[in-house]
Parts: C-alpha cells; sequence; structure tokens
C-alpha cells in the first residue's frame, strides 16, 4: 500500500488540476471518423467500421488527474525522463456495479512515414512495394489496468484511437499494395521492437476503483514538441469520462542554440562546423608533433 | 481482481553512462561508441589517405543516425581527420600540391554534377539501391585490382632475379596535350587525366557520400602513375577541400549537419589519424596497398551480403514522405 499513500500524499500536495478536469466531449462528426486534417483514420477506409459512433453517457464519474512534470526539457545529456500520472475518480453518487478501468496514454508529435517491403529481384534485395502513412506518432505508449482487449470495445478503441494501430493513421495517397495490413503491421511491430511504441498492460495500479496511478517512461530518442496525455474512464468495455492534458518536450542550453542556429543561420553553422573540424585537426596534429619531438 | 496487481515498469535499468543528445539527429547516442567509431576510422585515414567516409556513413546508420545526417556530419568529420593527416604529410613532404590543385577541381566540379544526378535518382526512386550496387561495384574492383597488383609486387620484390618494374612507363596518358611538371610526384604528363580523375571521384563522392579517397589513391597510383608516398598526402589535401564544401553546401541546404556528432566524431578522429600517419611511416609501400586492398574487400563483402542474404525482416521504415 506504500504506493497509494504515496498517491494520496501527492493528491493533498498538489491542487487539482482545474483545466481539463471535466469530461470533454471531442468533436468527431459523421460516422467514419476523419484526422483533423480530414484524412480518413487508420487502419483502413474501406473496412466496415462500427456502424454507429457511440456517445458517452453521463455517469456522473469523472477523472480528475496530474502529471509530474507538465514539460521535460532536453539538455545535453538527456537520457529519458520518468512522467508519473496520478489521479482520481470523482463522483457524487455511490460507486456503481462493474469493473473501473483506467487507460493512460501519451503521444508525441505526428509525422509522416514510408513503410518498405523487401523483393528479391535478379537475386538480390531491392525495395519494391511502399506504403505512405500521413501520419504517425514517433513515440506512443499506452499504459492500462488490465488486458486490453478485455477493456475496451472496438468501437470505442476506434472513436478514440487508443490501440496501437489505431494510433497510425491516413495514407498519404492511395496505396498502390492492395493489402496494406501487413506493411502497418510491420509497422506497428518495429517501432514496438525499438521502444517506441509501447502497450503495459496492468501497469496502471487502481485502489478502491477511485485512485490511480502510473509510470511512463519517454526514451531518450524523443522529438520536440507537444506530447498528448490523455486518461480514459471505462466500464464495461465504455470510455465513460477523457482527461487530457499536454506536455510540453523542449530542447534547451545549448542544445536549443545549436539547433536555432543550424536552422535560422545556416551559412554561420556550416561555417562553425568547419572551423571546429579543421582547428580540431590542426590542434591534434601539432600536439602529436610535440608529443613525438619530447 | 486478480489483475489489479502492482506491476513496475520493468525497463527502469540503471544510468546509463554517458549518453548524449544530438539536436539535429534528434536521437541520444553513447559518447564513447562514436568516439570510438571516429578513432578507427582515423587510423584508416592517416594509414592509406582515405578520408573514411565509405567506413563511417555505414557504421552510422548501423547505429540509428537518420541516412542524411549521417551522410552530411560524415563529411565534416572527414574534414577534421583529412586536415590533421595532410599537416602530418606536409612535414613529411609528401603532398603534391600542384596535382592536388587540378584533382581539386576537377573534384568540385564532379561534385556539383554528382548532387544533380543524386537528384534525378531520387526522383526515380531507388537511390538507396543505386548507392549499395555502386559501393559493391567499385569497392570490388578496387579492392581486387590493388589486392592483385600488390601480391604480385610483393612476389616481385621477394626474389627480384624475376625482373624489375621500368622506373617510367610511357603509355597513353603521355600522348595527351597540355603536359604539365608534377615535381613532388616525378611527373611530365597532360593536366586532362588528373582532371577527369577528380571529376570522376567528385561525381561519384556527391552520389554515395563519401570524400572519394578509396576510388581516388588507386586511380592516382594505376591510371596516373604517381608513387605511393605521395599519393596518399595528395589525395588527403583534395579531399580536405572538397569535404569542406559538401558539408557547407549540406549545412546550407538541408540543415543536416550535426555538430555535436561531428564533435564527438572528431575527437576520435584526430587522434586515430596521427596514430594512422605514424604508422604507415613504419610499414612499406605494398604492405599498406594489401592492407587497404583487404579492407576495402571486406566492406565489400559485407554491402553484397545485404543485398543477397534474405534480410531479418523484409520491411523498414524511413521517416518522411519518402
Amino acid at each position: 500500500m506504500r504506493w497509494a499513500i504515496a498517491a494520496l500524499a501527492i493528491l493533498a500536495a498538489e491542487p487539482v488540476h482545474a483545466q481539463g478536469a471535466g469530461s470533454t466531449v471531442p468533436e468527431t462528426g459523421g460516422i467514419l471518423p476523419t484526422d483533423d486534417r480530414g484524412w480518413p483514420l487508420f487502419p483502413d477506409p474501406g473496412q466496415p467500421r462500427s456502424p454507429v459512433t457511440p456517445e458517452e453517457r453521463p455517469t456522473g464519474e469523472q477523472v480528475v488527474a496530474g502529471l509530474s512534470n507538465a514539460s521535460v526539457s532536453i539538455t545535453a545529456s538527456f537520457d529519458g525522463s520518468e512522467i508519473l500520472i496520478y489521479g482520481a475518480v470523482k463522483r457524487e453518487a455511490p460507486i456503481p456495479a462493474g469493473d473501473l478501468d483506467v487507460i493512460v496514454t501519451i503521444e508525441a508529435p505526428s509525422q509522416p512515414a514510408t513503410i518498405w517491403q523487401k523483393q528479391r529481384r535478379f537475386g538480390i534485395w531491392v525495395n519494391t512495394d511502399s506504403v505512405r502513412i500521413g501520419a504517425a506518432p514517433s513515440f506512443y505508449a499506452v499504459a492500462t489496468t488490465g488486458p486490453l482487449e478485455e477493456i475496451l470495445s472496438p468501437a470505442w478503441d476506434s472513436r478514440y484511437r487508443i490501440s496501437l494501430p489505431q494510433s497510425l493513421r491516413a495514407f498519404a495517397d492511395t496505396p498502390a499494395v492492395a493489402d496494406t495490413r501487413p506493411f502497418t503491421e510491420a509497422m506497428i511491430r518495429l517501432r514496438r521492437q525499438d521502444g517506441h511504441y509501447r502497450l503495459d498492460e496492468s501497469s496502471v495500479t487502481l485502489v478502491e476503483d477511485t485512485l490511480f496511478r502510473t509510470d511512463i517512461r519517454l526514451p531518450a530518442n524523443l522529438i520536440e514538441g507537444d506530447y498528448k496525455t490523455r486518461i480514459f474512464l471505462l466500464r464495461g468495455g465504455e470510455v465513460i469520462d477523457v482527461y487530457r492534458a499536454g506536455i510540453e518536450v523542449r530542447k534547451v542550453g545549448v542544445e536549443r542554440f545549436l539547433y536555432n542556429l543550424a536552422f535560422d543561420r545556416p551559412l554561420i553553422y556550416g561555417l562553425m562546423s568547419l572551423a571546429v573540424a579543421v582547428a580540431a585537426g590542426w590542434a591534434a596534429s601539432a600536439a602529436f608533433r610535440r608529443l613525438r619531438r619530447s | 481482481m486478480p489483475r489489479r496487481r502492482v506491476i513496475l515498469n520493468a525497463n527502469r535499468n540503471g544510468p546509463r553512462r554517458m549518453q548524449i543528445y544530438l539536436p539535429i539527429a534528434e536521437v541520444s547516442v553513447n559518447a564513447f561508441t562514436l568516439t570510438g567509431l571516429g578513432g578507427l576510422v582515423g587510423v584508416m585515414s592517416g594509414l592509406f589517405g582515405v578520408g573514411g567516409g565509405f567506413l563511417i556513413t555505414p557504421l552510422l546508420f548501423f547505429i540509428g543516425i537518420p541516412p542524411a545526417i549521417a551522410v552530411a556530419t560524415g563529411a565534416n568529420q572527414v574534414v577534421a581527420s583529412s586536415v590533421s593527416g595532410v599537416l602530418a604529410h606536409m612535414k613529411r613532404k609528401t603532398v603534391d600540391f600542384r596535382m592536388g590543385g587540378v584533382l581539386l577541381a576537377g573534384g568540385l566540379v564532379g561534385s556539383g554534377l554528382g548532387v544533380l544526378v543524386f537528384n534525378i535518382l531520387q526522383r526515380l526512386g531507388q537511390v538507396e539501391l543505386v548507392v549499395q550496387l555502386c559501393y559493391v561495384v567499385f569497392l570490388g574492383l578496387i579492392g581486387g585490382m590493388m589486392l592483385q597488383e600488390s601480391v604480385r609486387a610483393l612476389t616481385r620484390s621477394r626474389n627480384p632475379a624475376a625482373g624489375r618494374r621500368r622506373l617510367h612507363q610511357h603509355s597513353w596518358i603521355h600522348r595527351w596535350p597540355l603536359k604539365v611538371k608534377f615535381r613532388a610526384s616525378g611527373l611530365y604528363i597532360s593536366v586532362i587525366p588528373p582532371l577527369l580523375v577528380g571529376v570522376a571521384v567528385g561525381v561519384l563522392a556527391a552520389i554515395m557520400g563519401v570524400g572519394g579517397g578509396f576510388i581516388m589513391v588507386p586511380a592516382m597510383i594505376y591510371l596516373l602513375g604517381m608513387p605511393t608516398k605521395v599519393v596518399v598526402g595528395t589525395s588527403l589535401f583534395q579531399i580536405t577541400f572538397v569535404t569542406a564544401f559538401t558539408t557547407l553546401m549540406h549545412a546550407v541546404n538541408y540543415n543536416t549537419v550535426d555538430v555535436m556528432l561531428a564533435v564527438l566524431l572528431i575527437v576520435g578522429g584526430v587522434i586515430g589519424a596521427q596514430v594512422g600517419t605514424t604508422l604507415g611511416a613504419r610499414l612499406r609501400a605494398e604492405q599498406l596497398r594489401i592492407l587497404l586492398a583487404l579492407l576495402v574487400l571486406a566492406v565489400c563483402g559485407k554491402l553484397a551480403l545485404d543485398l543477397f542474404l534474405t534480410p531479418d525482416d523484409l520491411f523498414q521504415i524511413a521517416a518522411g514522405g519518402r
């Protein structure tokens, strides 16, 4: 029960974040949900989807939550960062019957990506087919209180894009291959292998159907941007409340300086890089000459 | 509720030592790995007069640096190790500046042409395959030729009764106009062949993202007939300027030079280059050539295997739209 006390202590110490501490219903209109740029959602626009977009029914239960840090600074020695996400379920009525579950996701800004498949041509392996994904997060972690398939229904998954396959979306153009499934599966497999996509089932701890907490480790290879954190409250596979918060990931210090210089004044940056190289080469040469003489 | 167990993250490994976050590449890498890599390539550079780009660029891919940044930053690192090497060679007076100047003029023209060709290839797709095939073909040809020649030279020097190579061989190269005296090389040949060598190397260098030393050194020895002693210093001299030009182009046009990565590589590289130069002075020219030939063949073999063997995963992710 050590952690529960810790969570309580944190809750007591920090004022409940006012912003976002209510139910937030996103504006997804229409039967086929689309991305904010109007792209059809992944996995396959042509696939039959759940006919009705489910709507949240007010149950009188709300998530209130907080993050251990609202921003992450990338310094030169940045080695990843651990984010503690904690919170509680706020309710006016007694606890309803049924299992309560919590899913926490952290999502990095999306970038386009291309998945290539190799085939043997004239005896050598050549990239032949490709599928371009319009937007895929460079990092995506899902932490849950239990097996994802048991606690989340597919309809709600496709509405909120919670599971890993749902995080990829929008083919950048009409795919040239008949079946895109092997490509997207490969993308998720490869990203899971290198730790950029993670599904940590049962890593969220929930006490008395009220308090919850989880730690999500952000890897060292982070890109800059605004990361999105979502906390879902579920009952019987249905999402009953969502809490959203942002994590600002920014380069600081020498990282910031070099990055800005490289993009704002590329000529000066290039000349500086050359100067460093020439100076280092000369210094080493001079040092070794002295070393040999002595 | 059995599934509500406390499961703590397993990946809470201890503090990793000396991780450095690269500002442009946006990846975190181990500082010692990179310095060691730079050192290794530096030794090659000092020993053989190759910039080491053909080693460092694939190695950087391997540790997860995005390709565009690996190529551009590799060029920057080559500048440092070549400067270090060329200074050491200048002290020993083994640089033919006139020849270097001619090669450089050709190299800058060729590098410009190469960037153009690279863009065309990129538009057609499959640039990666072309680069890989280029590596296999060129490294294979050059490595094989050098190995054969230097083994022959070594056996000849073991039993001198087998006949000596003539000091001065006249070939088609001596019939071309615009003859110039290259005193340091002991040559009196037309400027056109070295100029063409420079252009060809420049084109290949830009396409393959390397300094081009591994092509130029054999070309200078076998096509131009330069003595091995001046070849290394002269090629380093040319490489210094061509890679400096390339670095600047990449930094200005594509913002792909990561100075933090470059510094780590350079620290290892400049020390390695000095060690290599010292080592090179102790080895005999034929042995040096056999070593370079074997190295070139090894890299070629590795790349060829990658093309022919079934890869671990048939799929790969490329960031960005292409």
